[in-house]
């Protein structure tokens, strides 16, 4: 570490620096602690930001700091972009920005190993092996994250398209890649005598390959992974940024890194976990599988809906909607695409005023991050207690009336619960089919993620109502308005 | 403090981590990813050390590099996810 020569240093006793990175830990914790309800949620995010402003402001004044000019611009630099990038977002872009961020987060933990590995170097004297692995490690997690979280951004925003080459040849460029990373870690931590036990030059060069070839796992592991898993992606990734942030910790003898960054680690793990048993899959399954293949046919899905789709019209459902008791609305991404959210809200608002018990049945991996429906509903007003998880919803469909699926398929598909080989067999999901009516707004019967047929579709109970989901849910509301206003 | 110290900080910190984190519910999982990728943005910390003590150039233009990236990390994060929980306590009445 640098000279501890700031006026921090200079006026309190050495244990001070660990000492408030404690405390900028335990706010850390608190933070997280208070997200556990909505109401105090708000407090923990201030909370979290405190210990954050804390850890820095402590660490300026403690080092020495010969270059403020350097540091200062980068703090305003990154502020502004993260700033702008905050403001200005869209709530339908948001997967894509949180993805981002945990690639800069990890990104950063990389290049701040290689850059203590440049100045030990430069100071003289040997490099640890405790030293030298952690930083190989940070080099690899970081950099991981960081192309992986720039593909699986491009992936959501619709810049980076399907995967170019074979599954094949996929999985042999990540073995490739990997052992690349090892191999130059490995130079890294030996150093062998060839280069007379220390680096091969002054910028640490096996460093640097070990960051390029990680850089290409990175791609090369996110890229062929599909839309509708990408929930699981976002969440590992933060797990990672975390988890980056940690290794380099033990690089700089840091107990906050190590704090914060395990912290975060653990946080995207759970999420992770979560979300692959909401998929009944393994992470292993996502991240290497593939899944939609499309060889389930076309000819299997004319076979179930042939003669047994019903089209129904605003119209129609406005008139169930009038004597139904209770409706549960089931969003997915269709939703999120056609920023469907405000309008949904809108009836749900509507339905309620007149006597009608109405919740949202929330399946944990529709969309595309963790909480994603959750977090469009919040912003279209939706009261949290509204808002009902796959466990709590399931057992009220059969004194459902009305339910009304927008956006969603694979997370209400019957085949999920039957114990055939589809690639949906023991996915956990919303059992809409029990209710007295379901409403399914879809654009087309078009297959889901999975690429399979859905038979809701062809229930005798289910009826499609055909079109964008905005403009759906907004003649739904026009309708019931008129009816009942 | 020596590795062994650190490793110690880094298994208990993940089991606090496990424990506070599985009570959070489905509806805080957007705004606590985007708040825990904030936290990430820790390495900011090391990031302002290596950037400001001018080691060599390469050290600092790196160190610089990474206080870029942290500091949008951090800054972004928090503001995301205080933007988002803002709904939540809003749709809360």
């Amino acid at each position: 570490m640098a000279a501890e020569t700031g006026i921090l240093a200079e006026n309190l006793p050495q244990q001070a620096l660990p000492f408030l990175y404690l405390v900028a830990g335990v706010m850390f914790i608190q933070g997280l602690r208070d997200m556990t309800h909505p109401r105090t949620a708000t407090r923990g995010n201030a909370i979290s930001s405190g210990g954050m402003l804390l850890a820095v402001v402590v660490t300026l004044l403690w080092f020495d700091i010969a270059d403020p000019a350097i540091v200062g611009a980068g703090l305003l630099v990154g502020g502004a972009i993260g700033a702008y990038l905050a403001i200005s977002v869209e709530t339908t872009e948001m997967p894509q920005l949180v993805g981002l961020f945990n690639g800069f987060g990890g990104g950063a933990s990389a290049v701040v190993a290689g850059a203590e590995l440049v100045r030990a170097v430069a100071a003289g004297g040997g490099l640890s092996v405790e030293f030298t692995v952690t930083a190989a490690i940070a080099g690899i997690i970081g950099s991981v994250t960081l192309f992986g979280s720039l593909v699986a951004a491009g992936k959501l925003h619709g810049l980076v398209g399907d995967f170019p080459v074979s599954t094949t040849a996929g999985h042999a460029a990540k073995v490739v890649t990997l052992g690349a990373a090892v191999l130059a870690g490995s130079v890294l931590v030996v150093q062998p005598d060839l280069f007379g036990g220390v680096p091969a030059a002054e910028w640490v060069p096996s460093y640097w390959v070990l960051v390029l070839a990680a850089s290409v796992l990175g791609v090369f592991l996110v890229w062929p992974i599909g839309g509708a898993d990408m929930p699981v992606v976002i969440a590992l990734l933060n797990s990672y940024s975390g988890l980056a942030a940690a290794t380099t910790g033990f690089v700089l003898d840091n107990s906050a890194l190590i704090i914060a960054g395990t912290l975060v680690g653990a946080s995207g793990m759970i999420l992770t976990v979560i979300m692959c048993n909401s998929m009944n899959r393994s992470l292993t399954n996502v991240l290497f599988g593939g899944l939609g293949t499309g060889d389930d046919g076309g000819e299997d899905m004319e076979d179930i809906y042939e003669g047994n789709i019903t089209e129904t019209s605003p119209e129609e459902v406005e008139m169930l909607l009038e004597v139904a008791d209770r409706v549960v609305i089931v969003p997915g991404y269709g939703m999120a695409v056609g920023q469907a959210q405000h309008a949904v809200a809108e009836l749900a608002e509507l339905l309620e005023e007149n006597g009608v018990d109405v919740e949202f049945g929330i399946h944990p991996v529709a969309g595309r991050m963790p909480g994603h429906m959750n977090a469009l509903l919040a912003e279209a007003d939706v009261p949290y207690d509204k808002m009902r998880e796959l466990e709590e919803v399931n057992p009220t469909f059969s004194q459902t009336d009305v339910v009304i699926v927008t956006g969603a398929n694979d997370v209400v598909n019957p085949r999920a619960n039957e114990a055939d080989d589809s690639p949906i067999s023991g996915m956990p999901v919303l059992n809409v089919w029990e209710a007295g009516t379901v409403i399914v707004n879809k654009r087309s019967l078009s297959p889901g993620f999975s690429g399979i047929a859905n038979p809701l579709f062809a229930k005798d109970n289910t009826s499609m109502l055909f079109g964008d989901a905005k403009e759906s849910m907004q003649a739904l509301v026009n309708e019931y308005k008129e009816q009942m206003g | 403090m020596t590795f062994v110290q650190n490793l110690t900080l880094f298994v208990l910190a993940a089991f606090v981590g496990y424990e506070v984190i599985t009570r959070i519910p489905t509806n805080l999982h957007t705004p606590l990813m985007s708040g825990a990728n904030a936290i990430s943005g820790i390495t900011l910390v090391g990031a302002v050390v290596v950037a400001g003590e001018g080691s060599t150039t390469l050290a600092t233009v790196l160190g610089f590099l990474a206080v870029v990236m942290a500091s949008i990390n951090v800054v972004g994060g928090y503001l995301v996810s205080h933007f988002m929980l803002e709904e939540f306590s809003g749709g809360g009445r």
